[in-house]
């Protein structure tokens, strides 16, 4: 497949997002058009705070902080998805294969499960308890995966993958069992939350997942060059001057609290850790100066497109954004296989 | 003295792979191991760049201890040709060759020219917008080579530099095979030290200044080719009656079997 330039491809998603955020910001039950949300823009700037009217409520206590969220849970959902693909070199890799989205889903499902009714009303600064189980899931189960892929020589991407596996298959037996201990009204959370849902967005957990995101994307970048290397094997990019072993604990560990955070605060929204890297590779190239940055953009921009559409498509009702996601991004990703094994 | 390995013993998972092997690689100087299959050579190579620590002995690298050097300088004087290569993304020949300029701070432009010069030196020029995961396996490892030579491209400051190959022209055809040893060569003469495994003798012979012949995890001789090729050793080591000759042209030892 031929590539595209990737400063035209980032040129164009960077141009592309903040559209879709106004295009977002217009779209919902409640429909309001692009000069109204302006006017409303505008009064929320300079006029005095009791003339908040129910539209600009809308605008800035519900969409808007929604659609940040949906933005920074895309956009490092998809970077650290790139990112261990470098470090597996495996371009079918994802961070669910460290075992994030294995423990988070447990911890959450803990969480409803032991605390039963007292979950949606225990709010801690915005964090329900979920979240924070999902947190510490995900986290103690990265940790342990990681453990267990770590001897004296270092850590071995191919035991790191395989207990990967296995946690996450634990995860999996964990998960069920506490299902079924569940009564019908756990089950449905517990089953809405594996979904992902962006609907309980608020501004601390916009605030929390910009912190995070910040961290990481400021991060990322000075290990590209080591994650080119890292494509070529672990002692050749030994050879080439990187500090192998440095360099996959620091990236592991973002991961963990990227993915960690992301999942605690939106719930399991798949695919878009494996697919938008890929499709962002097959575009540009692996050169993780450019496929880092392309792949939060697009990952940010998939995630916005359909947490909007979620909201609008079985009105007055609203999907699951994780469902969308999939249902999205496979026959795009369906149809880039196709083209690329046309042209081999 | 650039790349000295002393009293090596290597001993992995039960195996005595490496016994009181002292080798010295000097910088300017070609220096080829050569030996049956398990010989010991790869697991030399190993030790020489610090990839698997020996069991007893010492590898000392200018001067130092090759574990002291910090990653990164060790990189701008050392680089490996590993014999097979993971890489499965779809690099072009350009930004291959380029990972080998991630040690040096040379900018860009300067950078770009390197890249360009040592893909035209090992005939892979016509590659330079090709996957790396659609080329042959020559190509594939002709650009491996371009990489860890744009390495190396220019002296290091910090010490002399040497270049280490395993096994170069398995893949090659008969050009390539030529044109590799070549390039060995006008390293050496810019001041690079050059170890690489061999399987041919011819080869080894025509190329190197100094051979190292390894038996069982030991040196079984070390010396000039001259020196070291005797009917002897290579029934010795290999097990095959040869006849030593001389190349009519080189006049370095040939073997016959």
């Amino acid at each position: 497949m031929r590539r595209i330039s990737s400063a035209w491809l980032l040129a164009t998603l960077a141009i592309l997002l903040p559209v879709i955020v106004l295009y977002s910001m217009t779209v919902g039950t409640v429909s309001i058009s692009m000069a109204e949300a302006f006017s409303a823009a505008v009064d929320r700037l300079f006029s005095s705070a009791d003339s908040i009217g129910q539209t600009q409520v809308i605008l800035f206590d519900i969409r808007l902080p929604r659609i940040l969220l949906a933005l920074l849970v895309g956009a490092i959902l998809a970077s650290t998805g790139a990112v261990m693909q470098g470090l597996f070199r495996n371009p079918l890799a994802d961070p669910s294969l460290i075992g994030v989205s294995g423990g988070a889903s447990v911890g959450a499902s803990l969480m409803i499960v032991l605390a039963g009714g007292a979950v949606e009303s225990g709010l801690l600064m915005g964090l329900s308890l979920v979240a924070l189980g999902a947190f510490v899931g995900g986290f103690a189960a990265t940790i342990l995966v990681y453990r267990l892929a770590t001897s004296g020589i270092g850590t071995s991407v191919t035991t790191m993958l395989l207990a990967g596996i296995a946690i996450g298959a634990l995860a999996g037996a964990l998960n069920s069992l506490l299902s079924y201990f569940a009564d019908n009204d756990m089950l449905r959370q517990i089953s809405l939350w594996q979904m992902g849902n962006l609907s309980a967005a608020n501004w601390a957990k916009v605030w929390i997942m910009a912190l995070v995101s910040l961290l990481l994307l400021v991060s990322f970048p000075r290990d590209s060059r080591a994650l080119n290397a890292l494509l070529l094997g672990e002692s050749e990019a030994r050879h080439l001057g990187i500090d192998v072993q440095r360099v996959k604990r620091r990236l592991i560990v973002l991961t963990a609290l990227g993915v960690g955070v992301s999942v605690a605060l939106a719930g399991m929204v798949g695919f878009v850790g494996l697919v938008i890297p890929h499709v962002i590779r097959l575009l540009i190239g692996p050169d993780h100066r450019w496929l880092i940055p392309g792949s939060a953009m697009a990952g940010a921009i998939l995630l916005v497109v359909a947490d909007s559409l979620a909201r609008v498509v079985v009105l007055p009702a609203e999907l699951p954004t994780g469902i969308l996601t999939a249902l999205l991004g496979a026959p795009f990703f369906i149809a880039l296989l196709l083209q690329q094994r046309r042209e081999v | 003295m650039t790349l000295r390995a002393e009293n090596i013993s290597l001993h992995l998972s039960g195996f005595d792979l490496l016994r009181n092997v002292s080798v010295q690689v000097e910088a300017g100087e070609v220096t080829a191991i050569v030996g049956p299959n398990g010989a010991g050579k790869s697991s030399l190579l190993r030790v020489l760049t610090g990839e698997l620590a020996p069991t007893k002995g010492a590898v000392s690298f200018n001067q130092r201890d090759l574990n002291d050097w910090p990653v990164e300088q060790r990189a701008q004087m050392l680089a490996v040709l590993p014999q097979h290569s993971l890489l499965n993304f779809p690099f072009t020949a350009h930004e291959v060759v380029a990972l080998g300029r991630i040690p040096h701070q040379t900018g860009t432009l300067k950078d770009t020219e390197i890249i360009d010069q040592a893909l035209q030196l090992v005939d892979a020029e016509y590659l330079q917008k090709r996957f790396y995961t659609q080329m042959s396996g020559g190509e594939k490892q002709r650009v491996q080579l371009a990489r860890v030579l744009a390495q190396v491209w220019l002296p290091c400051k910090e010490g002399e530099q040497i270049l280490v190959l395993d096994e170069p022209t398995a893949a090659f055809d008969l050009a390539h095979q030529q044109l590799t040893l070549e390039i060995v060569r006008q390293l050496a003469e810019k001041g690079v030290g050059v170890v690489m495994v061999l399987h041919d003798l011819n080869l080894a012979a025509r190329c190197a200044d100094k051979l190292v012949v390894f038996d069982g995890g030991l040196v079984a001789a070390q010396g000039t080719p001259e020196e070291v090729l005797t009917e002897q050793l290579i029934d010795q080591v290999f097990g095959v009656k040869a006849m030593i000759s001389r190349h009519p042209l080189t006049n370095k030892p040939l073997v016959i079997t």
